[in-house]
This record gives structure tokens, sequence and C-alpha cells, in this order.
């Protein structure tokens, strides 16, 4: 079912904002292709009438009062911050649209 | 009680709950056992040749917090008396989970220098109880890993043999801890994180039930997966410890509504007298070391000599487990670690001659994940994209399901189960790492409990070839007492079996520096 | 960079050879106190940075929680769109990777939105009603926001460098999404105006938003797509963003229609892309064609459990709903018997809550109506002042018109006593009893007034014995004058009657 190839990872480092080189990419294929071979399994047995569970305990209904609390200054804000400029985080240009 | 004088060596051997007695009782001062573990740090953690288990060290908060408790313990009094059972008692906390006025890195370049202008649930709890802490250790970065080997930041030694890997991602809380540097640590066990390292480091690692303890402030790898845990080394400490941290996070949504109580008493409690204990067909036999297969069968024997009543069950879907693990993991830790993209934090890397803010993006993230991360990011981005959705990770979910069925329907038979916590035992460093598949194929039997939500425990369950194998106990979801009450029994009967703890097996751990004269025998 | 002129097909060209499809996602803000998922304040203008919490900025270890209340306001907007609510739902991550977007993913509500199967009856301005068929409309979350500095416009495609304010990122947003629009012809920019103007009036009138457009409270992605007449097989459609006011959603729907139907025309297709909107030259310029970059990678949030509703729960909700402003519209003026100009009128002057209250209070419409569109006005008007923060209420209205009912005042003191009332100077009864503005209705006084008149004007009283009774208001001026306008006219004029003796 699998089969991953260079250009597959290529695209999915670009979606994740990787950035790769060849031989990455390549090295990267190889181990994708073997993982995704032994784990692929799961479909054996995903009938469609089992219920597919994405929380492991169910609770529902889990809400917070509409009380503000917890904010941090400005200063702490970026004090992290790689880049910043009047209170604010600096970035370079985005080219992306908008 | 008579009164008796304690070196140090003896001092960070005793279990944190005996800390806590000799502090209560005013034998000891908490700056006495706090400095006896930062000695004890300077002396086996540092260097070419130490241990490495800690990232960083609290040296001047941590002995300050041990000074507020000995101020307020010599005062007397309402403040005195309203001290945790712990205070006074120091901790390690897993560089995982965000601390105030520590570097918190998760293992990773991409965090180096990062400061959290908050605390973890966790950490307020500890804090708020008077736990001095004494720093932050190593673990494959972002958790990911069974080694340690994935920490950016060089790898942490097996105090049992140093050639050898201390399990992970935990494996620096559970070196620190088997190396008698902490009594006390917390962990985090996504898919055996906690228990591995504590199987293969003769040590205890519990993953309480999902819900059970705050995840708020623990740097997320896959969020329905993730659970805080103590790892220590006996299981009425890690009882007391689940029971600190415990209790419902209101800013954590999937934090459980009650507490989980009664644990420590369940772990004091002994008697398992007609315990049904269910053994998982499914988690022996091939790819488990023949070793750590005896052992487990020698813990099984003890159990039932014990009064508890024995019977096979079968997970007919553990076999997925693994795969469905390995695309539900993947897939929310590509999610989890998107925002890691040197904007707000972290350490941006700029291209040469600059770039857009895509490319800063990419090189940032190029230059700041490992290669294992890397690896789950493009698995989980492969799992959750357009056209593969169902197969994946949709698929993966309902194996979750069917996975829970297969527990349910075990517990309906038995009240805990038992497996050996890892099919090996440590293995030698490199051994794995060019085979991330091998490497994965040691959570094969801790991963249904994270699955599932259910708790686990690791428990030392003696010695294959020299070195530690770890029993595993399961329960139903808020099942932790009960899991807590068939480890403390195994555990006493063990140790009555082998005269001790299982560290004084290991001549590098029982031996000590100075001389044993001094105080008297235990 | 210069932008590429489009070619453009005039409107009645285009609405002779297509009939177009229109569909609209229409983003509200949420007037929540605080944040969808974080406790940081939801406020505008604020200093950068300041309304965030760890959570906000997506630090590492952060957890979301919902906030309760923007769950119910979702529910009443969902209940006002006359759409169904989800027994369960839940939120979704949606991945992409952006400097607004704190944690590289919006959460969202992806194939579980709380509303869905709905319609809104949008009425257009010759009362035609339209039907509207919503097709969900789901919670989520803000972006921060972006400023583009450096070059010459300010505009993302030649900044040097951007900044980034989190203050936004995290505002409780409702995501209102139509179903495919068709059969609006030649109306559907008005339509679109329409649609747009009725969702914010909802919102509004909920109480769940703000509601102002020029802060981005509302906020309309325009979609459009062009079928030639006859056909049923919609056309590919492009997606105007971000149009900003009523106003423009029209003209970029007309400029849409306009452009693609060059395209058509000229043997071209569509490219499925974003457009971006610009207000000075009223016309769309492409933006980013959709491409395999759009994989979103929905999954369900594994740090947020599902929101499971009740009969009971929604039933409290919808009992708390206000009338729909619509509705509520047709029913007042049809209840006040104003003509369609009046109604629109006071709609305009935006006093139609205040004529509410007033005949509430027990004014009549027509009262409630001269005093709000009158005088109050015009004290409104001369004091530069909404008519809302001038200080007159619905009280003070029916007040006066008591007074005036008793004949204590009469409309011309009426109006002197409202000027003091909007000076703070108390209620009518208190500023007629305070300063002696109550009309003088003791005969005596007036008499001795009405005989000063006839004393000093001899003129007037030949002319009324002589027969020419309207003379006799020559009198009624100085009796006025002497009272200082507090007399009754039509008691002075019966008293001179009397005096001269003579009969009507």
């Amino acid at each position: 079912m699998s089969a991953i190839t260079r250009e597959d990872v290529a695209h999915l480092a670009r979606l994740a904002h990787i950035q790769m080189d060849g031989e990455e990419l390549d090295r990267m294929a190889g181990e994708l292709d073997v993982i995704v071979d032994a784990i692929a399994s799961v479909s054996e047995v995903a009938s469609q009438d089992v219920p597919a569970t994405s929380h492991p305990i169910p609770l529902n209904n889990v809400f917070r009062e509409d009380t503000p609390h917890g904010m941090l200054t400005q200063e702490q804000a970026l004090a992290m911050a790689p880049d910043a400029e009047d209170g604010q985080f600096k970035v370079p240009a985005i080219l992306d649209g908008e | 009680m008579t009164e008796q004088n304690y070196t140090p060596d003896q001092l960070i051997r005793l279990s944190a709950l005996q800390m806590a007695d000799l502090l209560r009782a005013g034998t000891i001062t908490s700056v006495e056992l706090t400095q006896a573990h930062l000695d004890r740090i300077a002396d086996v953690d540092g260097g070419e040749s130490g241990i490495h288990a800690f990232l960083h060290v609290n040296t001047d908060e941590a002995l300050a917090v041990a000074a507020e408790v000995d101020a307020i313990r010599a005062a007397g009094g309402l403040e005195a008396d309203a001290l945790h059972p712990l205070a006074g008692v120091p901790i390690a906390v897993k560089d995982l989970i965000v601390t105030i006025g520590q570097p918190t890195t998760a293992g990773s370049k991409m965090l180096e220098g990062w400061m959290s202008p908050y605390d973890a649930t966790v950490v307020e709890k500890i804090r708020t109880a008077r736990l001095p802490i004494l720093g932050k250790t190593n673990l494959d970065e972002f958790a990911m890993g069974s080694s340690t080997e994935h920490s950016a930041f060089g790898n942490t030694l097996n105090p049992w043999d140093p050639a050898r890997i201390p399990g992970g991602s935990g494996g620096g809380s559970a070196a620190a801890v088997a190396a008698f540097m902490a009594p006390l640590a917390l962990g985090t066990d996504t898919g055996g994180s906690i228990r591995q390292p504590g199987a293969v480091t003769g040590t205890v690692g519990a993953k309480p039930t999902y819900g059970g303890v705050s995840r708020y402030g623990v740097i997320a790898m896959a969020s329905s997966l993730d659970q805080v845990g103590p790892v220590t080394r006996t299981v009425q400490d890690s009882a007391a410890l689940q029971e600190l941290i415990g209790g419902h996070d209101p800013r954590d949504s999937t934090s459980l509504p009650k507490p989980l109580e009664g644990l420590l008493t369940a772990a004091q409690q002994q008697d398992i007298t007609g315990l049904r204990i269910g053994i998982v067909k499914e988690l022996q036999g091939e790819g488990y070391q023949a070793g750590v297969l005896e052992r487990f069968q020698e813990a099984v024997k003890v159990l039932e000599d014990a009064g508890a009543v024995v019977q096979e069950v079968s997970c007919p879907h553990f076999g997925y487990a693994l795969g469905a693990y390995y695309l539900i993991m993947p897939s929310e830790v590509s999610s989890n670690l998107a925002k890691f993209d040197g904007v707000r934090y972290g350490n941006r890397v700029v291209p040469d001659g600059g770039g857009t803010i895509e490319q800063v993006m990419g090189a940032t993230r190029a230059a700041g994940f490992g290669e294992e991360v890397k690896r789950r990011i493009i698995l989980g981005t492969y799992a959750l994209s357009a056209g593969y959705y169902d197969a994946y990770y949709g698929s993966a979910q309902k194996v979750r399901t069917l996975i829970q069925r297969d527990l349910e329907a075990a517990f309906d038979q038995v009240d805990v189960l038992i497996s050996p916590t890892s099919p090996t035992t440590a293995f030698a460093f490199g051994e794995k790492l060019d085979d991330p598949l091998a490497m994965y194929l040691n959570d094969v039997a801790t991963i249904p409990a994270n699955l599932a939500g259910i708790p686990g425990i690791s428990v030392p369950g003696g010695l294959s070839e020299g070195l530690p194998v770890g029993v595993q106990f399961l329960a139903p979801v808020r099942g932790d007492a009960v899991m807590y009450r068939a480890a403390a029994a195994l555990e006493s009967r063990l140790e009555q079996q082998w005269g001790g703890p299982i560290w004084q097996q290991s001549e590098r751990l029982a031996a000590t520096d100075h001389s044993q004269t001094a105080g008297g025998d235990r | 960079m210069a932008a590429v002129t489009d070619e453009v097909l005039s409107f009645d060209e285009a609405m002779a050879a297509f009939d177009p499809v229109l569909g609209f996602e229409v983003h509200v803000e949420l007037n929540t106190k605080t944040k969808m998922f974080s406790p940081a304040p939801n406020a505008f203008g604020d200093v950068p940075n300041t309304n965030v919490s760890p959570v906000c900025l997506g630090l590492p270890g952060v957890l979301p929680v919902v906030n309760g209340e923007a769950v119910e306001y979702s529910i009443k907007l969902g209940l006002a769109l006359n759409c169904q609510i989800a027994e369960t739902c839940r939120f979704a991550r949606k991945n992409y990777f952006y400097p607004d977007t704190p944690k590289n993913f919006q959460t969202s509500q992806y194939d579980e939105p709380i509303a869905f199967d709905g319609w809104l009856d949008v009425e257009l301005e010759d009362g035609t009603v339209f039907r509207v068929e919503i097709e969900r409309a789901h919670m989520e979350e803000d972006a921060g926001k972006l400023t583009h500095v450096g070059g010459a416009s300010g505009r993302i495609q030649d900044a040097a460098y951007s900044l980034v304010d989190y203050n936004r990122a995290g505002v409780p947003l409702v995501e209102i999404v139509t179903k495919p629009i068709v059969g609006a012809g030649e109306r559907a920019p008005e339509l679109a105006r329409a649609y747009v103007t009725a969702i914010r009036d909802i919102v509004k009138n909920l109480d769940i938003s703000d509601a102002r457009m020029e802060r981005g409270n509302v906020r309309c992605d325009a979609n459009v797509s062009l079928m030639p007449k006859g056909s049923t097989t919609f056309g590919t459609r492009t997606e105007t963003k971000n149009v900003n006011s009523t106003r423009a959603v029209a003209h970029a729907v007309t400029f849409e229609i306009q452009r693609q139907a060059a395209v058509l025309q000229s043997g071209g297709s569509i490219v499925q892309e974003t457009r971006h909107w610009h207000e000075d030259t009223r016309t769309t310029t492409s933006g980013r064609p959709k491409s395999d970059a759009d994989d979103y990678r929905y999954f369900p949030e594994p740090d947020l459990v599902p929101v499971h509703t009740t009969p009971e729960w929604i039933e409290r909700l919808r009992a708390e709903l206000p009338e729909p402003p619509a509705e509520r519209r047709k029913r007042l003026k049809a209840e006040w018997g104003y003509s369609d100009e009046e109604f629109r009128d006071v709609v305009n002057a935006g006093v139609t809550e205040e004529i509410a209250a007033t005949v509430e209070a027990g004014a009549t419409a027509s009262a409630a109506r001269k005093w709000w569109m009158g005088e109050i006005a015009r004290l409104a008007n001369v004091a530069e002042k909404d008519i809302a923060d001038l200080g007159v209420t619905p009280e003070h209205v029916v007040e006066i018109e008591t007074l005036i009912g008793e004949k204590t005042i009469n409309d011309k003191i009426a109006k002197q006593v409202l000027g003091f009332v909007a000076a703070g100077e108390g209620t009518p009864r208190q500023i007629v009893e305070a300063k002696g503005l109550a009309v003088v209705s003791d005969d005596g006084a007036l008499t001795t007034a009405v005989q000063e008149a006839i004393e000093q004007n001899p003129g007037v009283v030949e002319k009324i014995k002589g027969g020419k009774l309207q003379a006799v208001g020559a009198l009624i001026g100085p009796v006025m004058k002497a009272t200082r306008g507090q007399a009754d006219a039509a008691r002075v004029r019966e008293i001179v009657l009397e005096q001269l003796g003579v009969q009507e």
C-alpha cells in the first residue's frame, strides 16, 4: 500500500515546513516506507462498524467561566522572541499572500 | 524511635517516604538532605564519564526551598503541621515540563535557552508542597525515543552499566532516581516513557489513568496519549507522589473531574488474597528476551503464592496496537510541534542571505529538530494528509476502540493485568539507533495502556544477565489504587527474597565511597 | 508592482448572458469577555501583545479550555439562523503555517459544526423576501494581526518585514457558511449587501457581537461563480476575501460578475482562487490559487472534549433570544401605524428602540415619534451628540406627555423643558416646578393681563367688536408675553371674548 517516494517526502516536508536536502529526502523516503509497511496493517481490522476513538476517556462539556485572568505583560510575551520591534514580534517578509 | 546518624550516602539510598519520616522527626534537615543529593549529582552526574541525567541543576533554589521547610518545621505551629508529608524531600523534573526560573529545553536545540514565563500545574503543586526541585532531567528530544539517545544534549548512561541505554524517553529521570541523585522524579509517558526506563534501570515508574494528572505545562508530544507520572525507587513513593501531583485541573480539559484517591493506602495494603490477575497472552513469547520471560514467570509465581488468582487472558487486537500508536502519535506530533517555528520563541535560523518567513521557518525547523523528530513529523503529516486519513489515522482510531474493548473484556474477568514491561533489558548505545522500527518495538507492551487511557506501572522483577527486568501491571480506567496494591505486593515479596531493594544486587550502586561504619544497620 | 487591470463586461451585458451563483462565509467576532480557548481579555485597540496569556502565544505546554459563554452565544446565533443545533460536536485542528497563527493550526470545527441546516429570510429594498439557506455555523478562533512594514504601499507584496500582535489571536469567531445561492440574478449585489446587513443586525440584536464592520467584528468572504443562462451546472468560483462593509460586498460581487463574464465571454476559463478586494478602485485582484498546500490535515482536537447539547439547554437559550430584527421591525411598524416613509425615517434616525420604549412606557406612537424625531433630534443635532447620548430617556418623554395632558404645560414649554432635561437639570416635572414653568391657569391673573391688553390696544378691540374675531390673536400675543408664555392660549381667547361681550 505504501511505496513512499522522494517526491512524496518533499511534499510532506513542504507541508511541515522542514527544509530537506536531496540526501535527506531519499533517506527519509526509505525509512518511512519500512515504517508504513509495518503499521499499515491497522486498516485490516478497521471495519465500517467500529467507531473511532479520539479521546481515551470520554468526557464532554468542559467549559471555562468567561472571566479574564492569567495574562502576561508585553515584556513577558516578548522576552523570548527571536526578534521584536515596537512591542510586536518581528518576522521577515511574507511573500505567500494573505 | 532511636536516634540514628545517617551518612549522606545512606540518606540518599532511603526511600522518599523514609526521608519524609526523618524530616518530620527532626532527625535530618531538608537542607542536609537536599545538599546530599546535590553532592551526589556533582559526584556522579558531571564530567566525561558522568551519568548525565541532569540538563540543569537548580542548586540555589533547591537549597532555598529546603531552608524554608526547615525554618517552618523549626518554628512549629500551624504552618509546620500543614506541611505536606513530602515537604523537604527533593525531586527532579523531566525537562519536558515547564518551570519558571529554570530553562526548559525538551531535549531539543529548538528550545535551548528558553525560559518559561509560567509553571506547569504539576510544578505548581510541587512548589506548593515545598519539595526542593533539584533540576531538569534529560530525555529523548520532545520525548520521542526509547533510549534517550535522541536528546540534543548527549546520552544519559544507565547507572547499572554505563555502556547501556537508560531507556527513554525519560532516561534522565530514571537514571537520576536509580543512581540516588533524586529520590523522586517526574516523568511523562506517551507510549512507555516512564515505564520502560523504570524497567531497564531497576526503578518504579507509573503512568496514571489518562487525565489523572494535569498536562498543563507539559510540552505536548501526543495529546491524547501523554500522561505525567512518578519515577521512584519504591511503589509507595510512586503512590505518594501521584497523590501529590494528581487531581482535577481546570486548565486541562481532559483532566478527570474527580481525583484518584487512596493510592498510598492501597500501596501499603500488602494483602492480595483473591486478587484476580490476568496474564496477557499477546504480551509474551516471540521477541521477548528469555531472561525477561523467566523473571516475569517467577513474579507471577510469587503473586500466586501470595494468594492471587492468576489466569491467562487474551487481548486479540494488541497485535495492532503498535501500528495504531505509530499512526496516532506522529499525527498528533506533527500538529503539536508546528508551533516551533522561530517566530515567538526558540532559536530562529535565517538562511544565508536572508529569506522569507516561509524559508526562515523551514530552516529553523530543519536545524532545530533532530532526525527522529523530523521522521515522526513527516510520518504524521503523511498519516493525516488528504487521501490517506481514512486508511491511516482513521483506521488507527478504530483500532484504539478495539483495544479498549479487548481491555474492557479482560477487566471483566480480572482485576489487573500483568506482563513484562519491555521485551528486553537495557540495550547497548547505538544498537538500535539506525533501525527506527526496532526501536519502536521496545514499546510493544507499554503502548496499549496509552491507547486505552488505563494506568500502568513497572516494578523491578529481578535481573537478567546482571541487568534489571521490569514487570508491568495494568488496571482499568481509574483503577490506579488496585494497580499500586498489586505492584506493592510483588515488590515487598521480591525484596524479601532478595534481602533488600534490587539496587543492592549492583556492586556499582550499592558501593559507597565512604566507610559504612557510621549510623547502624537498618 | 503594477496591478493588472482586468477586462470587465458591463453589468447588463453580464446579466444577459449569465446567472450568478453566490456563497458567503461571514466571520463574526463574539463579544465575550475572554477569548475562545484562553482566559485572556477579548478587547479591541489595546497596546499590542498585552491581551495575551501563554495560551494565546502558543507557548510550549499550554492547553486550550473552551469558553462556555462563547458556546452559548454560538448556539443562540444558530437558533437565530433557524439552524439545527448539534447534539454532539467536536473541535478540530486545521493545520497550516502562518505567523499570525500562534500554534500553526487553527482550532476550528470541521465535520461537526455546532449549528447546521438553517435559513435566513433577507428583505430587499422593495420588500421582496429572499430566503438564503445556511449550511452551517461553526466555532473557531481568530488570528493575530500582522502589520507589513516597509515598501511604498504598506501592502504585503512589497513589505520589508512584518510585525505581529497576538491580542486578537484566539478571539472567538463564528463562521456562517451559506449554501450556494441561486436565482438572485441581477439583484445579486443587492442581495449580497442585504444578507450581510441582516447577519450584522442579528448578531447586534442578540448582543453577541459588537458588530462593527469597520473594526472587523463582522467580515465577509464572497464566493461568486457564473453559469450560462439556462444552465444549472455551477461554474468555477472565486472567493473574494475580507470584504468589510455591506456596501463593499455589493461592489465586490458586482465586480466579480463583470470580470468573470468578460473572461468567459472571451473564451477563457475562471481560475479557482482567492481574490483580494481593493476598496479604493472597487476591484479585485488575483490572490493565491488553490494548491496542494491547502491540505489542512484536519483531525479531532485531542486537547478538547466534545460539546454535548441537551434539549433543555437549547430551549433555555431559545427562550433568551430577542425577537429577530426583521420581524420586530415589521411588527412595530404595524402596531405604530406609521407610513413606510415615517418608519424608514425612524429607522434611519436610529430611534426605533427609543420609540418602542416610550410607547411601552405609556405614550402614543405618534407622540413618541413627534418628540424623538422632532425636538430631541434637534437638540442632539445642536449638541452634536447621538440621540442616545443626549440624556433624554423614554420615561422623560412620557412625563412630558403627561404634563401636557394635565394642561400643566403646553407644547412650547415642553420644548423648553426638554432642553433643561438634556442639560441634566432633572426630570420634566422637577424642572417645571423648580422653574415655575407651569401654564398660568389662574383666571384672575389672566383677566388682569387681558384687561391690560384691551386698554393698550383700542384699535384691535374695535375690530373685534366689529365682528373680526380673528383679530383676537393680536391680543393673545401681549397676554402671552405678559405671562412669559405660560398662559393657555385657548383660555386667553375665551376671556378676551367674555370681557368684550362678544359671542363666537
